[in-house]
């Protein structure tokens, strides 16, 4: 599990505010819960946050949370360093999640990182000197059938060779984008997204 | 092909959308089960034999029947779509391919459990999955199969997606109620069970994606035929992940009672090992189930065929059998390394404890430590017997099973496999360069 990075040297500019979707979009998914009940609305919230804010959580962004759920920072602070998906610190455009856990591993996962690594001229957890690429590695993403496999935002890419990846982040590369899990089209489109 | 229930249709157009999952008879189980009464339904999958899909294999019409009922409190449902148990992907697939299945299998569940309000709980990673339940949810609605008073039946229903954010603890049930809060993924001390304290402290009922599904076909069909499939007390089909060192890796669906070696071997299934290389080894249910060397996964200790099933994969308690947990079945090949496979596995096991009880979490860093002193070349003979030592000493001393799913691996490695750790100690340093996989070949290809 990650460390808690409240108090770290990490931060985010002030005043940060949701966009008008993203915000209707947390205010929907918070009616999900009973009355009172709205902190269980706090994981959506947080990857709504991070694909707002850069792809990472910032104290400040923790701190816009919490006070949209109406709960205390710390309650933020404690969930977000709970959970893997969630970056404390600030990350490339584009985070390669490798899978690493056994199935992967016994169909390469090892080799495919030590690919990447020399590709991209970085180390596992780096993020490339341009920001637009940050090195994972995760645990099992139910994809063992399509091993070895690497996840990019939403996108599982599977059955991966050393030729196959290589394209793939060459056209992330060429698109230069950001790229989050909660896709930026979602929120902007959240009226997809039932009561 | 035996007999498929859950992943029959999947050829059929349209049939991720509402209305190509209708034309292919979808939601008449629905349409059924609002003309019974809610205990009929529990009966029903009662007489069923349906066992829990997502490891415990606890018989789910018995769970419905602990469902507390107090005046005045709302009771829900939760669906465990968290699937992160190394080598299992079928919740997933089914998600992915039959949405509406789960859907109508989840309105037809909390109309038995008498629950107005569900939550389908997905891991985070399955982003994607969890835009395309959210699509079929809202078609439900619109079609008024989820609001109020669905089918003119006076049954009202809200059903919500919920995604997670990284954390195996959270498919253990009072770990996913946790986090389901808004808090970290720690589990809770039972009793008291969720049926009677779950949710915000509301009775709830949580189930496995496939064992929910499985309540579609039950309905349509009646308990008492999907009893008559499988064999014995394990009734009915049951998907199966294969992964590894095999030709054809996938989600199959089985009757329960196929032969370990037909599944291996046929081309049915998972048409044998990987480059015409020779079995070494299974983990049959999940990372956390015992591995069985080959010879014990084709035979039983008695020398009967090993089938898929509850029974038979247990025979023999855990000296000569293993589980069927979630049916994540992974093949190893001659080539793999069993010691390097079980410091991969203890990793997991550490980087995911959560940290509340001090033999899971000191305990799955120890072994990680130990293990990662084979494989560097400097184990001792004594550091088999401290691994030995220190597995017995986090099981059954944990608030939740993680610490057993941690122990058991590393316990049948040692009994299956201990020369290998003893050949780590000989050969020192010598066996760190040893290329123990030749996947390399395949990454290589274009
Ligand atoms: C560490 C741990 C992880 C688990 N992960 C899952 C999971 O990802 N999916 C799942 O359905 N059950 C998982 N379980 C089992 C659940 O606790 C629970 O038994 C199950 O959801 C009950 O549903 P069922 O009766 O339909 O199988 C896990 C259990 C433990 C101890
Ligand atoms: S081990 Fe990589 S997806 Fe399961």
């Amino acid at each position: 599990m990650q460390s808690n990075s409240s108090g770290s040297k990490y931060s985010h500019k002030k005043n940060l505010k949701f966009s008008d979707d993203a915000l209707a979009l947390a205010q929907k998914i918070m009616k999900r819960y009973p009355e009172g009940k709205q902190k269980s609305a706090i994981l959506p919230v947080l990857h709504i946050a991070q694909t707002e804010f850069d792809g990472w959580l910032s104290v400040e962004t923790m701190d816009y949370v919490a006070s949209i759920l109406n709960i205390q920072p710390i309650e933020v602070y404690e969930v977000a360093s709970f959970y893997s998906m969630f970056n404390l610190k600030p990350v490339g455009k584009c985070v390669i999640e490798v899978c690493r856990t056994g199935p992967c591993w016994l169909m390469g996962a090892e080799d495919l990182v030590k690919f990447i690594e020399k590709k991209l001229g970085i180390t596992e957890g780096q993020t490339t000197p341009d920001g637009m690429f940050t090195l994972k590695t995760v645990e099992c993403l139910a994809s063992c059938g399509t091993a070895p496999m690497m996840q990019i935002g939403e996108t599982y890419h599977e059955n991966l060779t050393f030729d196959k990846c290589g394209t793939i982040l060459d056209e992330y590369k060429n698109k230069g984008e950001q790229v989050s899990h909660f896709r930026t089209e979602r929120i902007k489109h959240h009226s997809d997204i039932h009561q | 092909m035996s007999k498929q229930l859950l992943i029959n249709d999947l050829d059929k157009p349209g049939i991720q959308s509402f209305s190509g999952y209708k034309a292919n008879g979808g939601y008449s189980a629905l349409e059924k089960s609002l003309k019974m009464k809610p205990e009929e339904i529990v009966e029903e999958v009662k007489k069923s034999g349906l066992r829990g899909r997502g490891g415990a294999g606890f018989p789910t019409g018995m769970k419905w029947s602990f469902i507390a009922k107090p005046p005045g409190v709302p009771r829900y449902l939760v669906c465990n779509a968290d699937e992160s148990e190394p080598g299992t992907f079928k919740d997933r697939f089914l998600m992915e391919k039959k949405p509406h299945l789960l859907v109508e299998g989840m309105i037809i569940s909390s109309f038995a459990l008498g629950a107005n309000t569900s939550y389908l709980y997905i891991r985070g990673e399955m982003m994607y999955v969890y835009h395309i339940l959210e699509k079929a949810i809202q078609e439900c609605y619109d079609a008024g199969l989820l609001g109020k008073n669905i089918l003119g039946s006076g049954y009202d229903l809200d059903l919500y997606v919920h995604c997670g954010a990284g954390a195996y603890i959270c498919g253990e049930e009072t770990g996913l109620i946790e986090s389901l809060e808004g808090k970290r993924g720690n589990p809770r001390i039972k009793p008291p069970f969720p049926a009677i304290k779950g949710v915000w402290q509301c009775p709830t009922v949580v189930n496995n994606v496939e064992t929910l599904a499985a309540v579609v076909p039950i309905i349509n069909m009646t308990g008492d035929e999907y009893a008559k499939i499988g064999i014995g007390k394990s009734t009915g089909t049951k998907l199966i992940s294969a992964s590894g060192h095999i030709n054809k890796p996938g989600v199959y669906e089985i009757e329960l009672g196929v032969p370990v070696e037909e599944f291996i071997y046929s081309d049915k299934y998972c048409g044998g090992i990987l480059n015409g290389k020779k079995l070494k080894a299974v983990v049959a249910g999940g990372s956390s189930v015992p591995i069985l060397p080959a010879e014990l996964i084709l035979k039983t200790a008695k020398g009967e065929p090993r089938l898929i099933s509850y029974e038979s994969l247990s025979d023999g308690g855990f000296v000569t059998g293993t589980m069927l947990g979630s049916g994540g079945f992974i093949v190893m090949d001659e080539d793999t390394s069993i010691v390097k496979n079980l410091w991969n596995f203890t990793r997991f096991y550490h980087h995911e404890s959560c940290g509340q009880c001090s033999p899971c979490r000191e305990g799955t860093g120890w072994m990680e430590k130990i293990l990662h002193k084979f494989i560097e070349g400097h184990a001792t003979m004594k550091d088999i017997d401290l691994l030995w030592d220190i597995q017995g000493k986090i099981e059954g001393k944990t608030i939740c099973p993680l610490g057993e799913a941690a122990a058991w691996p590393v316990a049948a490695a040692i009994r299956h496999f201990r020369s290998e750790f003893e050949e780590y100690v000989k050969n020192g340093k010598k066996m760190v360069d040893v290329k123990h996989y030749y996947r390399i070949n395949k990454l290589q290809e274009a």
